[in-house]
């Protein structure tokens, strides 16, 4: 018996194929993973599922739910069962819920929809859902905002909204992506008692092969719109028989070749940095709150080292980043690179500053789009005086970040995530820096993007002697490329050390926490 | 939408050739008063009639393009000109009191019924095309300082700023260089805009004969002098009254129109 068939269902926008021949099925209660990279049609296809497509979207093939044809169904039918049987969580928790209206509000509104349900009811029913999801009413009051909850707590109010009618299906679209591990452990250990619990079938879209392994029973691989490879999870992640899912597993374990080479020699050196925030009153005679978001962190970097950063979000690791960079001051401490002082804003010396350089993590908003490649990679000449030779040098950069000099014509529109990536490498690297900031400069990619850039980035690292620091809240990528690493949380380093030492034999219980949270795909299979 | 872009330049390139045209060539003479001919019908010598002096209302509309355009322009041009950079400078410095002393400026210059403002400002210093382009201008300001400071608020947050931070760059620094051109599709459209207002305020100034003085030709005055006679020769109110609505919408059509076709956003939403 299946809840779910979907037979040979073809999309296409504009002419544009999205979807090709997609055939799969979902049990009741059974949790099935879709897994592929970005732009593959994972979440077309959850969308084609929902009846929700685009405009302009033509879909063919057979959507069968409980034996009805979706593709068929008029639109009001669709909307009885959206909500009714079939429930929907997004990646983005910020933006999934209404900002305006209370989360006690929000729950019940799915709830008057669709039942004659009276407002009191409904509100109880809000509540006793809400208590399920893990937010229980003496903390978490029907009256909250979005704003007051954090991102996992939002999400668990989205999974509220989708599972307050009790469908028997739940489409999560990489329900986690935006969270931190931590928190991303509780959703999904959330998502699994509630299937098991309410007897909900699940469709899990994601990118995190790991994060599938653990949650699903059934698992599909998609790429450009076709479903490539298909079946039980772990026959699947075991034969890899499709070249493509082989290709996707080489990636996501994929450690650069690389030989730790530090010199003796410091280079950076953070002595004691304290930073502070002055919060607003709470009340009008309250004296101001402070928040320190970076709280006596020592570090040191040697020439050509790997340094790794991690920790959750707000937990100052962009604040220390920023400190380092020069951009912002820091009220004690200091900061040395080469033995001269890091200050922030203009009295730090171009000098000094051209010894570094960073690359961020969105690979969209990196770059101003109005500008030419050449003259985005030209940028930090700014600091050493535009050479001679410049369009020169822009070649050679652009060459050894795997582009080819003609694209310094192009707009930044004109290239991918990676490419851009790759640019954004290109650009730190024009100038010769001796140490590059790399701020979740992987968090953005796809897992074989990711696996080339990492590749770029320790070949240039043997090459040209670089340091880097590298701040991530993904673990496994900082455990395949730093030497040492630093964890970070509510603004002090609580352990460091060589990276295989701490991630292997953590000691101190924040990065046990860490480390266990991390999914991660059965040795065994 | 495509369309009423194109309708919207057509309307404004008109009222634009019409001035130009009058620089050097206009069908009459609009100094000359001709009584004997006064108040006449369109006909084929004169298409759009004639006033109460027998002046040929073709040439005063085009000559009065003139003046309105003209006051426009210029009164844009001090909007942008000042409120551009306070808006750059208010976004460069957020959060400070630089930044919260030139929003606070730009609100009491928003308190102010601007007519009333530039009514009082050309009763003080006697009415002219000049005063009235100082008062239109200055109430110009705060609209383009605020638009520039809120596009300017979303770009200073974006990494392509923090890279510019990184190579050394001051604040001017990034904001001519990164700032601006980011937020140059917005000025153009907000700048149509208040030129359609431009040209209705002058209309108005004019009306109450505060704008240009005669003999220079005004669309508002046409109005003006036309008012006692709208039951004798509508005529006379209705070309002057038709071309200020015309170049207006067409101002308004082209800036909505812009403003669809210069943000990718709104590209496909039709």
């Amino acid at each position: 018996m299946t809840l779910l068939s979907v037979r040979g269902l073809s999309l296409s926008i504009d002419a544009t194929p999205i979807l090709t021949g997609v055939s799969f099925d979902i049990a009741p209660g059974e949790t099935f993973g879709l897994v592929g990279e970005s732009g593959s049609g994972k979440s077309m296809t959850a969308l084609g599922v929902m009846g929700l497509l685009p405009r302009g979207a033509v879909a063919s093939g057979e959507v069968r739910f409980a034996g009805e044809n979706l593709l068929s169904l008029p639109e009001r039918r669709l909307t009885e069962l959206r909500g009714n049987e079939i429930g929907m969580i997004f990646q983005e928790p910020m933006t999934a819920l209404n900002p305006m209206q209370t989360i006690g509000d929000q729950v019940a509104e799915t709830l008057l929809i669709h039942r004659a349900a009276t407002r009191s009811e409904a509100r109880a029913a809000a509540r006793d859902r809400l208590a399920r999801v893990g937010l229980p009413g003496e903390r978490f009051p029907l009256s909250l905002y979005p704003h007051e909850l954090s991102g996992g707590q939002r999400q668990r109010v989205a999974i509220a909204m989708a599972i307050a009618l009790r469908p028997k299906l739940l489409i999560a679209d990489e329900p986690t992506t935006a969270l931190d591990v931590t928190t991303q452990a509780q959703i999904l250990d959330l998502l699994k008692r509630l299937t098991a619990e309410e007897s909900m079938a699940l469709m899990l879209i994601t990118h995190d092969l790991a994060v599938v392994a653990g949650m699903a029973t059934h698992v599909a691989v998609m790429q450009r719109g076709r479903i490539v490879e298909d079946g039980a999870t772990r026959t699947v992640f075991r034969t890899r028989a499709h070249d493509y899912t082989r290709k996707l597993f080489a990636a996501s374990g994929h450690r650069p070749a690389r030989v730790a080479r530090p010199r003796p020699e410091t280079l950076l050196e953070v002595e004691e940095a304290v930073r502070e925030y002055v919060l607003p009153r709470p009340s009008a005679f309250a004296p101001h709150p402070r928040l320190r978001a970076v709280d006596g962190v020592s570090l040191t970097i040697r020439r050509g080292e790997s340094l790794g950063l991690v920790g959750e979000s707000g937990c100052g690791k962009s604040t220390l980043t920023r400190a380092i960079l020069g951009l912002d001051p820091i009220q004690s401490g200091r900061v040395r690179l080469g033995g001269a002082e890091v200050t922030a804003g203009r009295t730090m010396p171009r000098a000094l500053r051209a010894r570094m350089q960073v690359v961020f993590q969105d690979p969209y908003g990196s770059f101003n789009p109005r500008h030419r490649v050449g003259l985005l990679v030209a940028e930090p000449f700014h600091l050493t005086g535009t050479p001679k030779d410049a369009s020169d040098r822009i070649a050679a950069a652009l060459e050894e970040v795997g582009l080819k000099a003609s694209d310094m014509t192009k707009y930044i529109h004109e290239f991918s995530g990676g490419q851009r990536q790759r640019i954004a490498i290109a650009r730190a690297l024009i100038i010769r820096p001796d140490l590059i900031v790399l701020d979740e400069a992987v968090s953005a990619l796809d897992v074989r993007v990711r696996a080339q850039v990492l590749d770029l980035l320790a070949r240039l690292q043997q090459s040209h002697g670089l340091a880097y620091l590298f701040v991530s809240h993904d673990l496994s990528v900082v455990r395949a490329v730093t030497d040492r690493v630093l964890v970070m949380r509510s603004g002090r380093i609580v352990e460091e050390g060589g990276t295989e030492a701490v991630f292997t034999r953590p000691s101190h219980p924040y990065t046990r926490q860490l480390v266990a949270a991390t999914p991660v795909i059965p040795a065994n299979w | 939408m495509r369309l009423l872009l194109l309708l919207g330049a057509a309307l404004s390139l008109a009222a634009l050739l019409a001035a130009l045209v009058s620089l050097v060539w206009t069908p009459y003479d609009i100094t000359a008063m001709a009584i004997a001919e006064r108040l006449q019908p369109p006909s084929p010598a004169h298409w759009l009639g004639t006033d109460h002096f027998g002046r040929d209302i073709g040439a005063m509309l085009m000559a009065g393009a003139r003046t309105s355009i003209a006051v426009a322009l210029v009164a844009v041009g001090i909007g942008m000109g000042a409120g551009v950079p306070l808006g750059l400078l208010a976004a460069a410095s957020r959060g400070s009191l630089i930044d919260e002393a030139v929003m606070r400026l730009n609100d009491l210059v928003f308190a102010f019924p601007s007519l009333v403002i530039a009514i009082l400002i050309t009763a003080v210093f006697g009415p002219s095309a000049l005063n009235a382009i100082l008062a239109i201008g200055i109430f110009n300001i705060p609209v383009f300082a605020r638009v520039t400071r809120g596009a300017a608020l979303s770009l200073w947050t974006l990494d392509f700023i923090r890279a510019a931070e990184v190579a050394g760059k001051g604040p001017a620094r990034i904001s001519f260089e990164h700032i601006l051109p980011n937020v140059a599709n917005l000025l153009i459209v907000q700048g149509t805009i208040q030129f359609s207002l431009g040209i209705l305020a002058e209309a108005g100034l004019s009306y109450v004969g505060l704008g240009a003085q005669p003999p220079t030709a005004s669309w508002g005055r046409m109005l003006a002098e036309a008012q006692t006679m709208v039951t004798l020769a509508p005529h006379v109110a209705i070309f002057p009254g038709l071309a200020i609505v015309l170049t207006v919408l067409g101002l308004n059509l082209l800036g909505d129109g812009l403003r669809d076709h210069l943000d990718p956003r709104l590209r496909r939403i039709r």
